[in-house]
């Protein structure tokens, strides 16, 4: 737990947020401490983007107030800000070479000239872009103009680096190998970074902290590992490594181990840290690789269906499986080979563990 | 029946060839020719050239074309860009409607402009000469430009801007750094076609020149009613030469320059 020792370096204070009668952000929180990877993850339309302008300055709130280092700057100008930004298409000056690209912030803050060629030399090695001063932005691949917009930011040493879908128009090889290179460089210069981006893959890899966007406000925050695992609410569970939602009634508990039973049969689920009432209804996320299947039940609790569609996708075999009220379960196997067809009837099952309870919020407050 | 189908497509385009452009060869040719009338050829000579360019009259009305031209052309750069700009920041409802009559002055025939203006410089008292060409001429530059400045804006993104905001430039800087150059081409065909509009207008020129100023066209205009002297030749070869070389040299820069987008 080094990360929480670090100085809290961005603040963001009930942050709301209306273009004409829309709001696009109602009251977000957010606690950035210096070196940390933070993502904002949420499908299009949910206020990340608008989340982003705001802390670099480009919009400006209805309400609630961003802190720099420990400093309100909701009313200081983009260019006064410490914070710079890489934006989605890049937004490379056209008419200027890559030098004149990386070196333009340095230019406007007067420094000297060949102190400017020093640093922008080095910030093209760090960006592997060694001896392309010269090249024209149109004469460059997307990633290479991405590494240009990388160091055309980084080179003005901010306090925070904000990243709008940097990686959106790659294709995916590249992105995966971006992915790596931008997070490389990020634990190199320990600079805070901030993250946007709809792809749940890009942001598992990547940062220390995600926080899951939906309809303008958070859903979740937290580490990978706790966003994966235990998803506090359903969409972060379909959104965030898409998970089944299925819902029961509570029958017994033993120990820590909770027994549901929905239309399709029975369910397991372990208790942790809530309340589970026996009598009441409630949400569960179970992992699509987490489920086995099999012709007859081998475990207690099970649910019973019948495979419907069978396709192979990113080295995955996913598997849907209809239940009886309609309901469709997805399930993934690594490889190609699964024993069963389309059309066969079977069981589906899980240990206690793997499922979570999802959707509490609202329960907890009824007891 | 293929072949025959070639050469009909051949002859079609040497018919519309030679109508465009026979013209405009007879003038260059008849401008060497050693003889008042355009209609024989008698042997090739510099006479008119030379004849030309000891017209004091032509010369001065050339030298005031050129001045109007370039001023009217400059003027109209100016507040026509800063309009296109403008117009693309602000967001009124009646944006649209702006715009639209913006356009007006090409729109409108120029006989009705060149009498519209006539009329509003004598409501005012201003002294017909130099200075109301100059008026008149920016006012009807001025579209042109805008047009074309509007339509550079538009293919640049906005996201430029707030990135060099973003790097810590000032909205002038931004200006100066990143909009200007990149809408500059913009600007510079803008002045090409304002400046040729100038360049060869009568009409509106005849309403608002006053008694002792004239232009080349308007000057070259009066001369053919006392009939067609091959100088007017010469003068238009001349003219047409730095016409041709205008569009090589920019055509050459568009061609070095790719096209920014």
């Amino acid at each position: 737990m080094m990360e929480q020792k670090k100085p809290v370096v961005l603040e963001l204070k009930n942050i709301t947020k209306n273009f004409g009668d829309t709001e696009v952000l109602r009251g977000i929180d957010l606690t950035v401490h210096e070196g940390q990877f933070v993502t904002l993850l949420g499908s299009s339309g949910c206020g990340k983007t608008t989340t982003l302008r705001i802390i670099a300055g480009l919009e400006y709130p209805n309400d609630g107030e961003v802190l720099l280092e420990g400093k309100p700057v909701k009313n200081l100008a983009p260019e006064k800000r410490n914070v710079n930004t890489v934006f989605q298409n890049y937004a490379l000056f056209p008419h200027m070479n890559v030098y004149n690209n990386i070196a333009y912030g340095l230019k406007l803050k007067k420094v000297s000239k060949s102190e400017t060629k020093e640093r922008v030399t080095k910030m093209l090695s760090l960006v592997q872009l060694d001896g392309f001063e010269k090249r024209m932005p149109s004469e460059m691949s997307g990633g290479q103009r991405q590494r240009v917009a990388i160091a055309r930011a980084l080179i003005n040493n901010p306090k925070v680096l904000l990243l709008d879908e940097p990686l959106g128009a790659l294709d995916l090889q590249l992105r995966r190998q971006m992915q790596y290179e931008l997070k490389k460089l990020q634990k190199k210069l320990g600079i805070t970074f901030i993250y946007i981006t709809h792809d749940q893959e890009e942001a598992i890899n990547m940062s220390d902290v995600i926080v899951v966007m939906r309809d303008g406000k958070f859903e979740q925050a937290g580490s990978p590992t706790e966003i994966y695992d235990h998803p506090k609410t359903s969409y972060v569970a379909s959104f965030v490594g898409s998970a089944n939602i299925l819902r029961g009634t509570v029958t017994s508990i033993k120990e820590d181990t909770a027994i549901l039973s929905g239309s399709c049969g029975t369910m397991a689920c372990k208790t942790e840290q809530y309340e589970i009432k026996e009598g009441s209804s409630y949400t569960l996320a179970v992992r699509s690789e987490s489920i086995s299947v099999w012709r007859e039940a081998k475990a207690e609790q099970y649910i019973t269906g019948t495979i419907t569609e069978k396709s192979f996708v990113g080295g995955m075999l996913r598997i849907v499986v209809t239940l009886e009220d309609r309901s469709e379960v997805v399930i993934t196997r690594q490889g190609i080979n699964f024993f069963y067809d389309i059309g066969e009837k079977v069981c589906l099952e899980w240990a206690a563990q793997d499922a979570v309870f999802v959707d509490m919020e609202g329960k907890q407050d009824e007891k | 029946m293929k072949k025959k189908r070639v050469s009909f497509s051949k002859l079609y385009l040497v018919i519309v060839m030679l109508i465009t452009y026979l013209p405009i060869a007879m003038v260059v040719v008849f401008s060497f020719n050693d003889s008042k009338l355009p209609v024989a050829w008698k042997g090739f000579t510099w006479k008119w050239y030379q004849e030309l360019f000891h017209d004091a009259a032509m010369i001065e009305a050339l030298k005031n074309s050129l001045i109007l031209g370039f001023i009217s052309c400059a003027m109209a750069a100016v507040i026509g860009t800063l309009g296109a700009i403008g117009m693309a920041r602000v967001n009124y409802k009646s944006k649209g409607m702006i715009e639209y009559l913006s356009s007006i002055p090409i729109m409108v025939p120029e006989i009705i402009l060149g009498m519209v203006f006539m009329a509003f410089f004598s409501l005012l008292n201003l002294p017909f000469g130099m200075v109301t060409l100059v008026i008149a001429h920016t006012a009807f530059s001025i579209p042109y430009v805008f047009m074309m400045v509007k339509a550079r804006l538009v293919g640049i993104d906005k996201s430029l801007e707030e990135a060099a905001r973003d790097l810590g430039a000032s909205p002038s800087r931004i200006f100066w750094d990143i909009t200007l150059p990149l809408i500059l081409p913009a600007v510079a065909s803008g002045c090409l076609l304002a400046f040729a509009m100038s360049f060869d207008d009568v009409v509106i020129s005849i309403f608002v020149n006053g008694p002792r100023m004239s232009t080349l066209p308007i000057k070259v205009y009066t001369q053919m009613k006392t009939g067609v002297t091959p100088e007017i030749n010469a003068l238009c070869t001349i003219i047409l030469i730095v016409v041709v070389l205008v569009l090589l040299v920019s055509s050459f820069f568009r061609r070095g320059k790719k096209e920014y987008k």
